[in-house]
């Protein structure tokens, strides 16, 4: 029956969520984005709610939550309210965590799952986007050739979150002209970790290039080995993630610049009061809400394990646009004290701007 | 739970609609584009007929929404000449009494076709409802409507049709604001209602657009939905006035499930077009390699879509008994100007096939426009959507 209400085990993990990113993130974001570090502190403080291994299985020595992409959209959105960079690093172990614990064989479940299950953040991550013009991530020039019983990778990414901490990365290369996923271990022969980005916005998550130079990994690190795997459902996933993650941002740009629409005062009344100022707001919360109920109808489809390509773009399309208008804005009602970093939304602007770009950097 | 899924009796009943809106509606859609102001009897008596089996009940819930998406993707002119209670009943819905409920509505989809409308424009005010001067004298146990009202969609049949009702916005008190606006039913043929003349349309042809006349119009005193105390207190106690108000809480919705109907008429008729062309839209190909076309197909869709979950959302919140009165605002809002964009964009890609009278899609294009206009225009809706984002009453934010 069409609804839309959360349940009430989805209402209690978001406002976990949400007092999580008001008390924790709120405080040093910006602190974090100037200084482009995360204290380990709220790192941990998030590993300990259980985010990531809550839907790995009991025998996995998780507990066994159920997996659903509608929760991790919920999830998402607050988190991302509180901060971008602070949630993408918070949530990249599920990079590489959920693509093995969907389509890992059995092999791959032991070895990896119960890494995510311990008490102290378990970094890994994926690399997917490559550092060319016109990337797309199905039809990848990072190159995967079968040799005996190894696979041999060349190719150079870019984007991978905490791609010096991590001990996994889940590397997708070309294999016969499809995208398949590869686990490649840290310190294996011709795994290359170079420089830390400096990127537009993002700027307190640890983003790096990596090269791969005739990588030699043992063939059961492919993910799904021999029965491979749905590389559109992580799409997806991804789409999904991200948009959700978009809609956060999106609201905190608009709560702040509609609250301080309220506050200052022009021509002898607040600039909220004038329709120029109120239309802009209204249409950033209608379009908000819009991308929202998008963004969960293609979660609900993945859910339903059904064929969501056509939704999850399309959310994630609508999503991209979506940030950029609203945080753009939020900067204009704000003027000149919007363009200086005293206030955030020229933050919020920088991140929103990078949604286009961050496809296969976050997973539900 | 978060669900997307209709219930099996609403898939039910939206295959139903779809049937008649591609059996009955299309083939006429046309002819009463053409031949304005005449009546389509025999959709008119069918549709009745189907209403009152409850195979096509128009209320104000999901599932009616889901059937007038799909009527209206049929053709939405047509649509507004399905008989039925319509706004009237919406207006007595919202603020009438139990027993004004039976007694209006009780036996209404018995006998033969019957409307109902809701007349609240004058030639003086549209947006500004508050500002309407239609008066209404009480004398003794009758209420006395003097004023003229016009765009009353579904206005002459309502008004002329033997069992049907007009519900006419009146001050009773001018100098008491927006606290001496009180809303009355008045059934079709009482003496003093008239007919003035029936408007020419860019769409919706089909639909009768009326201005009514009320020239010392007698009606029972009992008629007059809500209190008719005037209470002269302060703002928020002006309740005639948010009776009309809550009425758009719910008919906004249903005026943008009409809208996403049209919206998805002109989106199937492009796909299709492609389709037998053998163009394929490539959803999952990054953004700077699709073509153009596909960039606009995927625009509309989108927009389609973020309307019609506005609409159902604000839709369902009512059937929920939530407030919806920031939903139902921003759903009408959005789905008013999407439907607008969509058909016009759609009208701009099939090019000479698009602009000819020989398709349908040009009249979509006329028909889409009046959702952005009616029941509150778009700008109206962003008014009441930036006030409660803002949390500014009326005065604040003007």
């Amino acid at each position: 029956m069409i609804s839309f209400s959360p349940t009430e085990e989805q209402q209690m993990i978001v406002s976990m969520a949400k007092q999580f990113a008001n008390d924790e993130m709120r405080k040093i974001y910006r602190q974090c984005d100037e200084n482009g570090t995360i204290p380990e502190g709220v790192i941990d403080t998030a590993w300990k709610m259980g985010l990531t291994s809550s839907s790995i299985p009991e025998a996995y020595g998780g507990p066994g939550g159920e997996r659903s992409a509608i929760t991790g959209s919920l999830i998402a959105e607050e988190l991302a309210w509180g901060d971008l960079s602070i949630t993408m690093h918070i949530l990249c172990p599920a990079l590489f965590a959920y693509p093995i614990l969907e389509m890992g064989t059995d092999t791959q479940r032991k070895k990896y799952l119960p890494l995510f299950c311990g008490e102290k953040y378990k970094a890994a991550t994926a690399a997917l986007i490559e550092p060319r013009f016109g990337f797309d991530p199905c039809s990848l020039s990072t190159a995967a050739r079968p040799d005996g019983n190894e696979y041999v990778l060349n190719g150079e990414k870019c984007y991978v979150p905490l791609a010096a901490e991590a001990d996994s990365l889940l590397v997708y290369a070309a294999q016969n002209g499809t995208s398949q996923a590869f686990v490649v271990e840290k310190g294996t022969k011709g795994l290359e970790v170079g420089e830390r980005e400096k990127n537009m916005g993002l700027r307190a998550l640890a983003t790096y290039e990596i090269s791969l130079k005739d990588c030699r990994i043992p063939k059961e690190n492919r993910l799904g080995s021999e029965k491979g795997y749905d590389f559109n459902r992580i799409m997806n996933c991804s789409r999904v993630a991200l948009s959700a993650m978009a809609v956060g941002v999106a609201k905190a740009a608009m709560e702040y610049s509609r609250d301080y629409a309220r506050e200052r005062v022009a021509f002898g009344e607040p600039i909220g009061s004038r329709q120029t100022v109120a239309f802009m707001l209204a249409e950033m919360a209608i379009e908000i809400d819009a991308t929202r109920l998008m963004t969960w109808e293609a979660a609900w489809r993945l859910d339903r394990k059904e064929e969501a390509t056509k939704e999850a773009v399309l959310a994630k399309a609508y999503a991209d646009d979506m940030v950029l208008m609203v945080t753009d804005r939020a900067v204009q009602i704000l003027g000149g004290h919007g363009y200086v970093r005293e206030h955030p939304v020229e933050l919020w602007l920088r991140n929103g701007r990078g949604f286009a770009t961050f496809d296969g950097m976050a997973i539900v | 739970m978060i669900d997307f899924e209709p219930t099996q009796e609403q898939k039910e009943a939206i295959n139903i609609a779809h049937k008649f809106a591609e059996e009955l509606f299309r083939p006429a859609s046309r002819y009463y584009d053409e031949h304005e102001h005449e009546s389509p009897g025999e959709l008119i008596d069918k549709t009745w007929g189907e209403r009152n089996k409850g195979t096509l009940a128009l209320g104000l819930d999901v599932t009616a929404c889901l059937r007038i998406e799909e009527l209206c993707w049929g053709d939405a002119g047509l649509f507004l000449c399905v008989p039925g209670p319509g706004l009237g009943g919406a207006a007595i819905f919202a603020s009438g009494t139990k027993e004004q409920l039976q007694r209006f509505l009780g036996t209404f989809n018995e006998g033969d076709p019957k409307w109902g409308a809701m007349a609240m424009t004058e030639p003086g005010c549209g947006s500004d409802t508050s500002a309407i001067t239609a008066t209404a004298t009480r004398d003794g146990a009758e209420w006395v409507l003097n004023g003229e009202k016009i765009f009353v969609t579904w206005g002459k049949r309502a008004a002329q049709n033997p069992g049907g009702l007009v519900v006419v916005w009146a001050t009773v008190d001018k100098s008491a604001g927006r606290a001496g606006m009180k809303s009355f039913v008045v059934p079709a043929g009482t003496p003093g209602m008239r007919v003035e003349k029936l408007e020419k349309k860019l769409g919706i042809r089909a639909s009768d657009t009326a201005t009514l006349i009320f020239d010392n119009c007698r009606i029972p005193f009992e008629n007059i939905l809500g209190n008719p105390e005037v209470k002269k207190v302060d703002k928020s106690e002006t309740k005639g006035f948010k009776g009309a108000m809550a009425t758009f809480d719910a008919t906004r919705p249903v005026v943008a499930a009409m809208a996403i109907g049209v919206g998805r008429a002109a989106l199937d008729f492009v796909k299709e077009a492609l389709q037998k062309q053998g163009i394929r839209i490539r959803y999952g190909v990054p953004r700077q390699k699709l073509t153009v076309l596909e960039r606009d197909i995927m625009e509309m869709e989108a927009n389609y879509k973020a309307a019609r979950l506005l609409t159902l959302r604000a839709l369902w919140m009512m059937s929920q008994f939530q407030p919806n009165n920031l939903e139902a605002s921003m759903a009408k809002a959005k789905a008013g100007l999407a439907v607008t964009k969509i058909t016009q964009k759609a009208v701009e890609i099939m090019g000479p096939l698009g602009y000819s009278r020989k398709y349908l899609l040009e009249k979509w294009m006329r028909d889409a426009k009046i959702n952005d206009i009616f029941e509150g225009t778009g700008q109206i809706n962003m008014l009441i959507v930036a006030r409660r984002v803002l949390d500014y009453s009326r005065d604040q934010l003007r």
